[in-house]
């Protein structure tokens, strides 16, 4: 077990091309670190250059305190799960596992062992004989992490482990790498595309676009203060809603009325002709089913609604605005980057799943004002971010973290030594 | 498929069987004929008759054939043996490494493989014969290792891009050297295409005559194609068909006895599962 220290981190494919750009990344001893961004970012070529397959250009990379640039792969002594798996097709499931450890000439009775082991925990008892070609998706997938959990490996990385299984299965899958990172409490690296994974399993998560870090934040920190237009757009699912607003004030126009803001961040605003106000969806309630006395903590506007989603537990409506060219244009960019289908100027708002707004008509809406956030259309800056709220979030996070981590293994311990003591009285 | 098609491809595939078959079975007719029934204006042999066999194996023939067998048989797996071994470095250094000269490399193979062998065959006979390997096999490997090095290069090239290139780095990760992860993955990832290029191999040194004719004189090296080349008949005025006939059936038993062993190993998608689910 070891943390990971990256030091401006730089990669040059051969083109030139910067694909990881000045990244510098500290992840602390037994963390979970989540890799996030869209498509052709750089994820996978800096677990690459974490684990040894890709040459540093330039900077530091220093695992559990030694430097390790010019170390070939297998002296880092971390494993690593691929994104198609890279299982071995001519060994069984038990020799994939034993893989590494042949490799160390550990004895074979020590091999046996440790593969018995991880089989148990990744239920594969029943097909250490079989033929990774004979096994189901989820089947391959929890070989590729026997094999990496079955040697004591300074960190775990993976790559996209979970995108080619369906949906059901990869929900399976996420609480298994879950419960077994905290079990055995091995600093972890993570890539994906997929915002539950991001949000769920990390303990911090790192935002990466063309190369470079954007923010490093606990999940929470990075819902409720991006830094930037591009975080902001990433994290959260539908998107944030982005209008533009001109300040007066306290108060900013917008398409859906004026939002009334507290002095202390309109004071952040000053300068700024045009802005761009970010409303996440469940800040919007359909106004007739708001309570009395949260009415004044935000304003109510009217406007016609385009499309209603229904879903059951939850309904969106989507509401089209007008917006200036500089900031369609700026919208069109982040979609595009985003890899988002092309973003029309519209609002998502989630309501209530009872309400009865209809397609077509119009109706009163209510925006909760306390949590928008102001961004330069310009920088992408978020102007409006509170960051000492947001290092007081990821503080609680790593908190959970250590509690989590030390309740799983006192459970853990006490699982084998009731287990000890069963076998000892049998 | 309806009845009518499948009736039509069965009288095509019996077509192109015929066609392939006839003369090996021509040839096998007529090594069990007797020398006086050669022209018997018939398929069939009037009577089966060993004399053939008798006289390459025991006869006066014998002589002639048996080294050259033994020949043949030495020969053509010490080149095959090397020719896999050196074609499996170099397609593995093809289809895995970026090198400068890479396409030249890959070029240059089909050009020797391209080569007229005849217009090459008349100065290496001089140059043997004047460094002493001439009629050795040496002087016979060498250069079937130039017909056969080209296209196993290709072949095993081709095979070694089919693996996935995460097999080898999963192993590095999980603690290979490199050669390690070559010996223990690579390898028998690839045996089927070293088992197919062996074959292919094996099979154009065998049937090789111009070399076979040109750079040997006795049964020190001499191969079975330019044996039968010089059979002759037990007199001067018989034909040595048939004695030819009963070499050349000898001389296509290995040949199907290899394919028949390798293709149980020639198992196409050894890769599935490797990947993805
Ligand atoms: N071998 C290479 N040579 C040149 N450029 C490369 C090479 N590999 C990757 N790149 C470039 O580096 C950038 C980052 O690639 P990388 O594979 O790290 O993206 P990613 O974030 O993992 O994307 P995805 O989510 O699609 O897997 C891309 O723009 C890609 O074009
Ligand atoms: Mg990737």
């Amino acid at each position: 077990m070891a943390s990971i220290e990256m030091k401006n981190i730089v990669k040059q494919y051969g083109d030139g091309f910067p694909a990881v750009n000045d990244v510098s990344l500290d992840i602390a001893d037994g963390e979970f670190m989540i890799l996030v961004g869209p498509s052709g970012c750089g994820k996978s070529t800096l677990l690459r250059m974490i684990v040894g397959l890709e040459d540093i250009t330039s900077g530091e990379m220093i695992i559990g305190g030694k430097r390790v640039n010019d170390l070939a792969p297998r002296d880092r002594n971390l494993s690593m799960v691929f994104q198609n798996y890279a299982l071995y097709p001519h060994m069984t499931v038990y020799e994939n596992i034993a893989f590494p450890l042949r490799l160390a000439k550990m004895p074979d009775d020590e091999v046996r062992r440790r593969v018995t082991e991880a089989s148990d925990v990744l239920e594969l008892k029943d097909h250490l004989e079989r033929k990774p070609a004979n096994l189901s998706g989820g089947q391959r997938q929890r070989v590729a992490m026997g094999r990496a959990i079955v040697r004591q490996a300074e960190a775990f990385l993976f790559d996209e482990p979970l995108s080619n299984l369906d949906a059901k299965l990869r929900g399976q899958m996420r609480t298994e790498i879950s419960r077994l990172q905290r079990r055995l409490g091995i600093t972890t690296v993570y890539v994906t595309h997929d915002q539950t994974e991001a949000m769920t399993l990390g303990d911090r998560v790192c935002v990466l676009r063309k190369g470079k870090i954007q923010q490093v934040a606990s999940p929470r920190e990075l819902y409720e203060q991006p830094v930037n237009l591009f975080v902001a757009g990433f994290i959260g699912s539908p998107p944030m809603n982005f209008l533009p607003a001109t300040p007066e004030g306290n108060r900013l126009k917008t398409p859906f009325g004026d939002i009334e803001i507290e002095a202390s961040r309109a004071s952040k605003l000053g300068g700024h002709d045009l802005l761009m106000v970010g409303i996440r969806p469940e800040y919007f309630e359909d106004a007739s089913l708001v309570e009395e006395h949260k009415r004044p903590l935000g304003s109510t506007f009217r406007a016609r609604v385009d499309v209603t989603e229904w879903l059951g537990d939850s309904q969106y409506a989507y509401i089209p605005y007008e917006a200036p060219e500089a900031i369609t244009n700026q919208l069109r960019d982040l979609s595009r980057e985003l890899d988002a289908e092309e973003l029309r100027t519209q609002a998502i708002v989630s309501i209530d799943s009872t309400s009865r707004i209809r397609e077509g008509r119009e109706a009163e809406f209510w925006l909760d004002s306390r949590k928008v956030h102001v961004f330069d259309p310009e920088t992408g800056e978020n102007l409006t971010r509170d960051a000492e709220a947001g290092a007081e979030l990821t503080r609680l996070a790593t908190q959970d973290r250590v509690e989590q981590v030390e309740e799983s293994q006192s459970r853990a311990s006490a699982e084998q030594e009731t287990g000890g003591a069963t076998a000892a009285s049998a | 498929m309806s009845t009518r098609k499948k009736v039509l491809w069965g009288v095509a595939a019996a077509v192109i069987i015929f066609y392939c078959l006839f003369p090996i079975a021509w040839i096998v007719s007529l090594s069990f004929k007797a020398p006086s029934d050669l022209s018997n204006q018939s398929f069939f042999p009037s009577a089966l008759s060993w004399e053939n066999y008798e006289l390459i194996f025991t006869g006066s023939a014998s002589d002639l054939f048996l080294p050259a067998l033994r020949n043949s048989f030495g020969i053509c797996l010490i080149a095959t043996a090397i020719s896999c071994l050196l074609a499996m470095f170099a397609a593995y250094a093809i289809a895995r490494l970026d090198f400068p000269g890479k396409t030249l490399i890959l070029s240059t193979a089909l050009v020797v493989a391209i080569f007229p062998v005849i217009s090459i065959v008349t100065p290496l006979f001089n140059l043997w014969r004047n460094i002493g390997l001439y009629d050795t096999w040496p002087g016979l490997i060498i250069p079937y290792l130039s017909l056969t090095l080209p296209i196993s290069i290709w072949t095993m090239s081709a095979f070694f891009r089919e693996i996935p290139w995460e097999m080898e780095q999963a192993a590095q990760v999980d603690g290979a050297t490199t050669w390690q992860a070559f010996r223990k993955v690579i390898v028998p990832l690839a045996a089927p295409g070293v088992f197919t290029t062996a074959i292919i191999a094996f099979f154009i040194a065998w049937n090789d005559f111009i070399y076979g004719i040109s750079l040997t004189s006795t049964e020190a090296a001499r191969p079975v194609p330019a044996a039968l080349g010089l059979f002759t008949g037990a007199s001067q005025f018989e034909e040595p068909t048939g004695a030819i006939s009963a070499a050349a059936v000898i001389v296509t038993i290995p040949v199907v006895v290899l394919v028949l062993l390798f293709q149980r190993r020639i198992v196409a998608g050894l890769t599935n599962g490797a990947v993805k689910g």
